[in-house]
């Protein structure tokens, strides 16, 4: 559990509005609105078609029409495809809205959310070439960016978790099981953020020890990983260095409680949504970047993924390692131009470096939709390697908050 | 360590310096600060005058530190400290000569400052207090505490990792190999723990204070971050020889003395012939020696249901003496002919499976090694059982004569009680010059 650091006073998401947040994805220096370009994008309930692919650097203005019956949202995503460059949201049907971006060359994406939930139609890639263009990045609008990727992140979490939690009810183990890692992609990928509403992760997301630990439930995304995987569970409880496990409770859930347990699941996660959307909700800068720092760190935790114990019982650790990086990786790139506006050109391009190299090596254990090999598969020395690349991660990490934030 | 100035009134002869001084733990040594500072300075001053002797190098200004500059790295010949922290790294991959090269360099910066028991980089405290400290700050206040870093090359650096998608050459290296450095070969009774063997590179850190010791690799594994990755390390306590004639023979946990018969550092022919290597060596490693490491575990429980008479002929040596059982006192020669008889047959003092004689260098060839190693505890495992053992630590001139001399223990009768669970074998280059870095001549 991460503690919530003190609030340094930004604006609240609120007060900014949705308006200025289009404005501010990227501020543009004074005078650069000359050279504008202008793009059209016509978004419905199954597509998102842009009308250009490509653009050259500077202001770009995409005016979104809805042309569905859904209210929609239009994102342009960083080549990570998960850093949010600009979005723009409430589109109602019939409806234009205009995100004006400045961007620099490199690979974009594109994407549309018809009913503002779920992962989104129509993601098509977009290339910007030209000139590097100078920013001066506001504070503001960079916490605002990154409080919508957690936004994005937390819509995408709960149409995952519905799905394996149906499959889960309806006695559907063998999807289920496959559906466990996909639907906790999310989540992973913004744990720290998850951990600041204090009672939602320990129902959400405590093992068995945690909850036993503090005196409470054990339900959740493990509580259902226990019961799909009892077999294991039961193995795994009997040898000797278990010994401290409660042995209670290892049969099977009966339908009626896998759809107590599952509901629950669904509840809280939608909660977790509900939270993250009110206009209260903001972070600052030192959450943003104490958190992606904190994202390595639970992986590398005695209990994280790295040993193995995150998801003790179906072995998918590999997959929340994954999301773990990738949710540092976003928060980190979200800031970069804060950082490199403070003189850390040389600490941004290590943490890339380090950042395709932690990838790199993930990506040789499988992928999200080819499936990562299951953990107890993966030898000493092999958790080695992956603990040396996470470490050199790791250490250019605990450097972000100091390169970023102006003490 | 000590704000204790040595002064000449404190000076004595080396023999005469009582040996609790030369190893004075922290909680000794806030007695002695109390009851008066003037043996520590002494004992301190003793052994950093001899050290400095040894290694060529000059006195440093804390009295409890050993030059890290000289012709040989320090903490061969150094009088063998109380305790060690052995750390064995593994380069990551996909780095290369550059990083190698990098690391080395910020590695001597480091341990440079370490043996003087200052802090590494920037200290405890960052001119911004958003960042990490640089050094971690467990040792600040503890002093030098008579730390060495002793700095090793694994073979891989030289060949590469076999069947790995490294390039042949990582390190451009290969052509630098000497010509004694092959592999270990196995032996009999090996258990090996491939998680306990090996290593790019080695670091041995040996001191009074196992905190400094262990502040040392830890800050050395951090500075390698993204380069090196520690793969194994191994915390030793208890000598379990002696280097100096200044110092008593320590025991091992099997209670017997060990090392009776080692090199001192006193005998610089002996070292010109058994440790450090000379003229058949390439350029590089002259001056330099080779470190075998090997994780011996001991089935404590079961020896220590053995006779005293069982017990001492399957060493060799009494007990409490250490005398060889063909007579004498400690450092008497065995007689291995010495007999008594029995019935028809003539039955010899020393059994011819003992150890001290498979082991003697009478035995093989005249081989002698420096031996440097340390006991250790490493908890207990599930089954009532000490996970105790001997943390062995030779250096030689050939990896050859460890090999030589650990094949003649095949027969030993101590086999029963003892299993090599881990091993290593690294090249540990000459010392380093003020100015240069660890290896340095290897990539020039």
């Amino acid at each position: 559990m991460s503690t919530i650091s003190p609030r340094r006073g930004f604006v609240a998401l609120g007060a900014i509005g949705a308006a200025t947040l289009t404005l501010t994805a990227c501020v543009p220096n004074a005078g650069t609105g000359a050279n504008a370009q202008s793009i059209a994008v016509t978004a419905s309930d199954t597509a998102c078609n842009v009308e250009a692919a490509e653009a050259q650097s500077g202001t770009i203005t995409f005016t979104v029409k809805n042309d569905g019956s859904k209210v929609n949202e239009f994102y342009v995503l960083g080549s990570n495809e998960l850093t949010i460059i600009g979005e723009v949201e409430n589109i109602a049907p019939g409806s234009s809205r205009d995100l004006t971006v400045q961007v620099g060359p490199g690979d974009y994406f594109t994407s549309c959310k018809p009913g503002m939930i779920g992962t989104g139609v129509g993601q098509a890639a977009f290339a910007v070439t030209g000139d590097a263009v100078a920013t001066t990045p506001e504070e503001d609008a960079v916490v605002a960016q990154y409080v919508g990727y957690v936004k994005t992140q937390t819509e995408e979490l709960v149409p995952q978790v519905a799905a394996f939690v149906a499959a889960y009810q309806a006695g559907d183990d063998e999807t289920a099981r496959q559906l466990f890692p996909i639907a906790r992609i999310n989540y992973e990928r913004i744990e720290p953020t998850a951990e600041q509403f204090g009672d939602l992760d320990p129902k959400i997301d405590y093992r068995k020890p945690g909850a036993i630990e503090e005196g409470l439930p054990f339900t959740g995304f493990h509580r259902i990983e226990q019961d799909l995987w009892l077999d294991e569970a039961i193995a795994n409880y009997s040898t000797p260095e278990k010994d401290h496990y409660p042995k209670d409770d290892l049969k099977p859930l009966t339908p009626e409680e896998r759809k107590e347990i599952g509901d629950q699941l669904v509840a809280d996660v939608n909660e977790l949504k509900d939270e993250v959307a009110s206009p209260d909700f903001t972070l600052t800068l030192a959450d943003i970047t104490e958190g992606a720092k904190g994202l390595l760190d639970e992986v590398a935790a005695p209990d994280g993924k790295l040993p193995g114990e995150e998801n003790e019982f179906a072995h998918t650790d590999l997959y929340d390692f994954t999301a773990n990086v990738e949710g540092a990786q976003v928060a980190f790139d979200t800031v970069r131009g804060l950082l490199e506006a403070n003189g850390g050109e040389d600490l941004a391009k290590q943490l890339d470096e380090r950042f395709a190299d932690m990838f790199a090596l993930l990506e040789t254990y499988g992928s999200y939709d080819e499936g990562f090999v299951f953990y107890d598969t993966v030898d000493q020395q092999q958790r080695n390697e992956l603990a040396a690349k996470l470490t050199a991660l790791s250490e250019p990490m605990s450097k972000l908050t100091a390169g970023v934030v102006q003490g | 360590m000590m704000a204790v100035e040595q002064s000449a009134e404190n000076e004595k002869e080396a023999g005469e310096v009582d040996s609790e001084l030369l190893r004075p733990s922290r909680r000794g040594l806030f007695g002695l600060l109390g009851a008066g500072a003037a043996g520590l300075a002494l004992g301190g001053g003793g052994g950093a005058a001899l050290a400095s002797h040894l290694a060529g190098g000059s006195e440093a200004p804390d009295s409890g530190s050993v030059p890290f500059h000289g012709a040989h790295q320090a903490g061969i010949v150094t009088p063998a400290q109380d305790r060690l922290h052995f750390a064995a790294f593994d380069m990551v991959s996909g780095s290369g000569r550059e990083e190698l090269i990098a690391l080395l360099r910020d590695w001597t910066s480091a341990a440079e400052r370490l043996v003087r028991g200052q802090e590494v980089g920037t200290g405890i405290e960052p001119s911004n207090a958003l960042l990490p400290p640089d050094d971690t700050g467990e040792a600040t206040g503890l002093g030098a505490g008579h730390l060495t870093l002793t700095f090793g090359l694994g073979r891989r650096l030289f060949t590469g990792r076999e069947g790995a998608s490294d390039p042949d050459d990582p390190f451009g290296l290969r052509s630098r190999l000497p010509r004694a450095f092959e592999p270990l070969p196995s032996f009999a009774f090996d258990l090996l723990d491939a998680t306990q063997s090996g290593g790019d590179l080695c670091v041995q850190a040996c001191a009074d204070d196992p905190q400094i010791a262990v502040h040392a690799i830890r800050n050395l594994a951090r500075i390698a971050v993204g380069r090196a990755h520690l793969s194994w390390s191994q915390l030793g306590f208890g000598r379990t020889a002696s280097t100096s004639r200044r110092q008593d023979t320590p025991r091992n946990l099997f209670g017997f003395k060990d090392g009776t018969a080692n090199v001192m550092a006193e005998d610089t022919a002996s070292l010109e012939q058994h440790i450090w290597a000379g003229a058949e060596a390439p350029e590089w490693m002259r001056g330099g020696s080779y470190l075998v490491a090997r994780k011996i575990q001991m089935t404590i429980e079961s020896w220590d249901r053995a006779s005293l008479d069982e017990q001492e002929r399957i060493i060799g040596r009494t007990k409490r003496e250490g005398g060889p059982l063909s007579g004498g006192a400690e450092f008497d020669q065995p007689d291995f002919e010495a007999a008594v008889p029995a019935g028809d047959t003539e039955e010899p003092m020393i059994d011819v499976a003992a150890h001290v004689r498979l082991a003697h260098p009478d035995h093989n060839g005249g081989a002698r090694m420096l031996r440097r190693g340390y006991n250790y505890v490493d908890g207990s495992n599930g089954l009532g059982q000490l996970g105790a053992g001997l943390f062995f630590i030779s250096f030689q001139r050939d990896p050859e004569t460890f090999v030589r001399v650990q094949r003649s223990l095949k027969p030993d009768l101590l086999n029963e009680y003892i299993r090599h669970i881990g091993s290593g074998l690294w090249a540990i280059p000459a010392g380093v010059q003020p100015g240069g870095f660890i290896a340095q001549a290897l990539f020039e």
